[in-house]
């Protein structure tokens, strides 16, 4: 076996110095009942070759996004990412090592965290983010939690412009805890039934901006009725390209900013590992869940970095701890921190600029369509539009013509009665002529 | 108050005299810069297809930042130059044994970075229609196979980001099917020894959290958990191995107890790499457990994360797993995703879309090349190891628990140190001048000083050779009051210790111009 | 000033008590870096939760040794924690408390049977 170095001879001389007979001695401690004297039902080692043809056999049997047009997002965007990050993270010293405990020979871990912690909080216009979350909607539930310890309330109202699978995320982990979630009515724009939402029971108001239709909002007015009533403003952001466009949560009033950072630096892997972006007021910092890492200095003055303030943590504070989050998603947080390093603040606002063209183009190509209504007043890079037909049979029947056309809304929230609705991205990744394909099939599919 | 003087010392309390601080560099280590000290804020390292200066922004109008984000751009040859020589501060198992109890750092295999890396895996929207990624849906349904195989039980939950998000998984499953029979529990036992998120998860949830003692032996204290066992017990949370790398040899005992109370077994799974192939947690009696990916099945830690954190679930929990799941039917493989029909009393959702498929791949490339027998010698070599390393050490350090085997990891205290005025962090931070990462120091909480070491199945046996001389020379060095050499130590690192207690009290979590 | 076995002292003045924790604790935590204290207004209970001390690696619940009614936090302590480490039983006093029922310091420890407890750890 390739990866086990033990030689038989190793085997015998090492149990001899231990000083049993064979290895099910140091298993004696297993009830007898519980001893598998065979093996387990399953296929034998296989060669590298053997399993590189399986798996990528499996792999073939998939359409990948960039194999041809591709107009989906949804929480998920397909960007280009420079080939140096993928090249960096697989470095051995940051692929193959742990979590920093040992500050002195993790100095590489800890100072990306540190200059990933001040890019998030750059970009999010909060002053402290931390070393990163799982993704973007544990992160959303994590803040949910997080303000209700902060305001002590226990009501979050969730916009209808929430992505529905991070509304539902904050309600499984939120309702255990007495945490009560109103999700408001799935609308494209919905900020007045939000303000009207709020009451002085709420401890959170949780808005999505670009959300899941694609609608940009100015929050500053829901974060001042939200700051009247007592409670806090959780603002989400799937799309973290936006950030190099838009106003940042924490200038239009956020107290926390949670995103999926997904879009800078990481593919799309059919869904995970992502990496949640989290950032926060000063002063609600011992609220926050998740690991920090803070500057200081050694015994000789010079400079280092540290993972601080752990008695937040769940290995020290237990069942007080903040959350019962272990890792962050470093790996991720290192390809988002390289990329944006590359990116530069210029350079993600170009890119930002690109995709907004990009998506003004789709809209521009869709809307003229007869029977199509584009429903979203003001977007970043992705839109909602209306069919006349429900819009996953459409979907399907593009994909059978190698074409795939965006995320029937439908299959967010299957009980919204928004079955015509269509969700469609573009990106730095999508051509002109990705959209001209669609925009002649797409016509073609509604006149059938 | 609870004294709680766990791993007390926290800053520096030697101070070398030397011109460290004057150094740029350590022979061909150069130090580095934070970005924002050697980066332009004007410039950009990546070139784009057009220029977007001719964008219309119109009715964006009182929606757009006044300036680009205040954040340095690098070109290609800096952003590599950053860090590799960053890279060359961490750490890492290519370098060395990384004996981190409770942490497995084992080989990762390259053949899975690889796989997870193909188009077609790699480049695949979560949300994209079911025809299109059947491929995907069929390594999820293999691995869902794998899992439930080796650990006997017949269902599984993927989605779990992590370790701790599994816990949540299982004890919310455990949870509704309390609450599916009206059953109204509220609290969870766990041993004193226990990983942190155990008590975390479980607070989480909803419930109050109550210890269970500890025999001398390190193992669940039969007597103390029947006591505390009652009507409003609604689960324990049991790790086995334990986190003193020991087995519960009550383990059955303990289920049926659990049993008869009412509630349910959730087993913390983090150590599941010392039984697989050997052991089906199903036939320990375990209704719920957790499977860390990257620790079994290897997907590499990556400086804390991506994990992933699947849970298997009993007959009787897996009617409450968290959509979505995979299913199969005369259309090939598709996903449910709505709570209706079979999945009407699942938990919800954890997260947006299916979880770690990224690491999915690599853990199942990792089973399909060790194969059953191969995850059988993992296990076996993995105990192997550690027995090696509790035999050629116990002369020496003071191991708590006795002469009886370990499992995957081998467990010492501090008492062996007494009166030579060096303490366990102190030892941990001199192996670092011998070349070696410490172990896991001051847990479990339940050991004095306690010293735990994994080695894992992948050393090569002159690996565990070195690094017992290494520990050997230095316990004599101890013993022999050279304390300055552990006092000060780490000398041979890029910095010596860091002031912990100065980053704790004015925190700086950030950088500022 | 009386103690408890919890580490806690307790000095009163009419019926405003004083409370601290001890010199003892303080040198057994080690650099204290942050003092969670409760808001003025809030009851306590003897025995109950007050406040917290955490080292970078522990944090530690303070028990409130006299039932009452907060009337004062340290705000000394939110800017410089180590005021604890400083001057445990002096400067680095975490509360006062309006005490219900002074009769309650009777059952506490004089320095000299907590010295004595010390020297049964």
């Amino acid at each position: 076996m390739r990866y086990l170095p033990l030689s038989e001879a190793d085997r015998s001389e090492m149990l001899a110095t231990i000083g049993v007979g064979s290895i099910d001695e140091l298993f004696v401690d297993v009830p007898a009942a519980a001893r598998l004297p065979d093996l387990i039902d399953l296929p034998l080692q296989a060669s590298e070759a053997a399993v590189e043809r399986t798996m990528s056999a499996w792999a073939a049997r998939n359409r990948a996004a960039g194999a041809g047009p591709f107009f989906l997002g949804a929480g998920a965007y397909r960007h280009h990412v420079p080939a140096s990050v993928d090249h960096l993270i697989q470095r051995s010293e940051f692929l193959t090592s742990y979590t920093p405990y040992q500050p002195e020979i993790a100095q590489g871990t800890l100072q990306v965290l540190f200059e990933f912690q001040t890019q998030v909080s750059e970009l999010t216009g909060l002053p402290v983010a931390n070393a990163s979350m799982w993704d973007g909607s544990t992160a959303c539930a994590e803040a949910v939690m997080m303000a209700s310890r902060v305001t002590r309330r226990r009501k979050a109202v969730l916009s209808g412009g929430l992505h529905p699978h991070y509304a539902a995320s904050a309600y499984t982990l939120a309702h255990t805890s007495g945490v009560e979630t109103r999700r408001l009515a799935a609308a494209v724009d919905d900020e007045a039934a939000v303000i009207a939402a709020i009451d002085s029971d709420t401890a959170c108001v949780v808005v999505q901006t670009p959300n899941v239709f694609g609608t940009v909002t100015d929050v500053s007015d829901i974060a001042r009725a939200a700051h009247a009533a007592g409670a806090l403003l959780i603002v989400v952001t799937t799309e973290a390209v936006s950030f190099g466009l838009l106003r940042s949560p924490g200038d239009m009033g956020a107290d926390i900013a949670v995103a999926e950072g997904q879009s800078i630096g990481n593919g799309l892997t059919f869904g995970g590992p992502y990496v949640g972006l989290f950032a926060c007021r000063s002063e609600l910092v011992r609220q926050m869940p998740g690991r920090l890492c803070g500057e200081t200095v050694d015994a000789h003055g010079r400079r280092g970095f540290v993972l601080t303030l752990s008695t937040r943590e769940q290995h020290i504070r237990r069942d007080k701890a903040t959350s019962n989050i272990c890792t962050n998603s470093g790996l991720c947080a290192l390809a988002f921190s390289i990329h944006m390093t590359l990116l530069g603040g210029t350079g993600l606002t170009k890119l930002a600029r690109i995709n907004h063209a990009r998506a003004r183009r789709l809209r521009e190509a869709l809307a003229t369509i007869p029977g199509v209504e584009a429903l979203t007043p003001r977007f970043f890079n992705e839109l909602a539009i209306r069919l006349p037909r429900p819009a996953d049979a459409v979907v399907e029947a593009l994909a059978k013509r190698d074409i795939l056309a965006g995320v029937p809304f439908s299959r967010l929230d299957p009980d919204a009665g928004l079955e015509d609705v269509l969700l469609v991205c573009a990106t730095e990744t999508t051509l002109a002529e990705d959209i001209e394909v669609l925009a002649k099939a797409l016509a073609e599919e509604i006149a059938r | 108050m609870t004294l709680q003087t766990v791993g007390r010392v926290t800053r520096a309390e030697f101070q070398p005299e030397d011109g460290a601080k004057d150094r740029v560099g350590h022979g061909l280590l150069q130090d580095e810069a934070l970005i924002f000290e050697e980066g332009r804020f004007d410039m950009t390292g990546v070139d784009f297809d057009e220029t977007a200066e001719d964008v219309e922004l119109g009715d964006l109008e009182g929606l757009l930042r006044d300036a680009p984000p205040a954040l340095p751009g690098l070109s290609e040859p800096e952003t590599l130059r950053h860090y590799v020589r960053l890279s060359q501060r961490n750490h890492a198992i290519d370098l060395a044994l990384y004996p981190l109890g409770s942490c497995t750092m084992k080989h990762n295999p390259r053949l899975n970075e690889k796989m997870a890396r193909l188009p077609g895996f790699a480049d695949l929207h979560p949300l994209q229609p079911a025809s299109t990624v059947q491929g995907a849906l069929a390594v999820m349904d293999a691995l869902a196979h794998w899992l439930k195989t080796l650990t006997g039980m017949p269902a599984v939950a993927l989605s779990p980001k992590a370790g701790a998000h599994g816990e949540l998984c299982g004890i919310l499953a455990i949870r509704a099917a309390h609450e599916a029979r009206g059953d109204a529990r509220t609290t969870i036992l766990t041993p004193t020894s226990a990983h942190g998120t155990n008590p975390a998860t479980a607070a989480l949830a909803g419930y109050q959290v109550q210890e269970i003692a500890q025999t001398p032996d390190g193992r669940v204290d039969l007597a103390d958990l029947a006591a505390k066992l009652g009507p409003h017990v609604a689960a324990i949370m049991v790790t086995n191995p334990n986190t003193c790398g020991l087995f519960e040899r009550d383990i059955v005992e303990i289920a049926r107890l659990t049993h008869e109370a009412g509630a349910y077994f959730y087993a913390d799974g983090a150590n599941f790499n010392a039984i697989v192939g050997r052991v089906r947690p199903a036939d320990l009696g375990v209704d719920a457990m957790h499977i860390n990916l990257h620790k079994t099945f290897s997907t590499p830690h990556g400086g804390g994360g991506p994990g992933a954190g699947p849970v298997v679930l009993s007959e009787e929990l897996a009617r409450f797993a968290p959509l979505p799941w995979v299913t199969h039917g005369p259309d090939g493989f598709a996903l449910v995703e709505r709570a209706e029909g079979e999945a009407a009393a699942a938990l919800g959702r954890l997260c947006a879309f299916h979880g770690q498929m990224g690491m999915y791949v690599r853990a199942l490339t990792y089973m399909l090349s060790h194969g059953a027998d191969g995850l059988r010698q993992v296990a076996e070599d993995a105990v192997l190891n550690a027995n090696y390393i509790k035999a050629r050490l116990s002369g020496v350090m003071s191991a708590p628990f006795g002469e009886g085997p370990c499992m995957h990891e081998a467990l010492f205290d501090d008492t062996w140190l007494e009166g030579t005025g060096v303490t366990t962090l102190d030892f941990a931070k001199a192996m670092i001048d011998q070349g070696f990462h410490p172990m896991t120091m001051y847990f479990p909480l339940v050991v004095r000083g306690a010293m735990l070491i994994e080695p894992t199945e992948t050393e090569p046996r002159h690996e565990l050779d070195r690094f017992c001389d290494a520990l050997l020379a230095l316990a004599a060095a101890a013993k022999a009051g050279d304390v300055d050499r552990f006092k000060g130590a780490p000398y041979e690192a890029p910095l010596s210790r860091l002031d912990e207690t100065a980053a704790a009290r004015k925190p700086r979590l950030r950088w500022t111009p | 000033m009386r103690f408890t076995k919890d580490h806690e002292w307790v000095e009163l003045d009419g019926d405003t008590a004083t409370v601290g924790i001890t010199a003892y604790a303080a040198e057994q935590l080690g650099d204290v870096v942050f003092v969670e204290l409760p808001a003025p207004g809030k009851k306590v209970e003897a025995g109950g939760d007050m406040a917290v001390v955490e080292s970078v690696k522990a944090a530690s619940d303070v028990y409130a040794p006299l039932s009452g009614e907060v009337t004062a936090a340290n705000g000394e302590l939110s800017d410089n924690p180590q005021t604890v480490n400083d001057g445990p039983e002096s400067s680095g006093w975490l509360v006062k408390i309006k005490v219900a029922d002074p009769s309650q310091m009777e059952k506490l420890m004089d320095r000299a049977a907590y010295e004595a407890f010390l020297g049964t750890l």
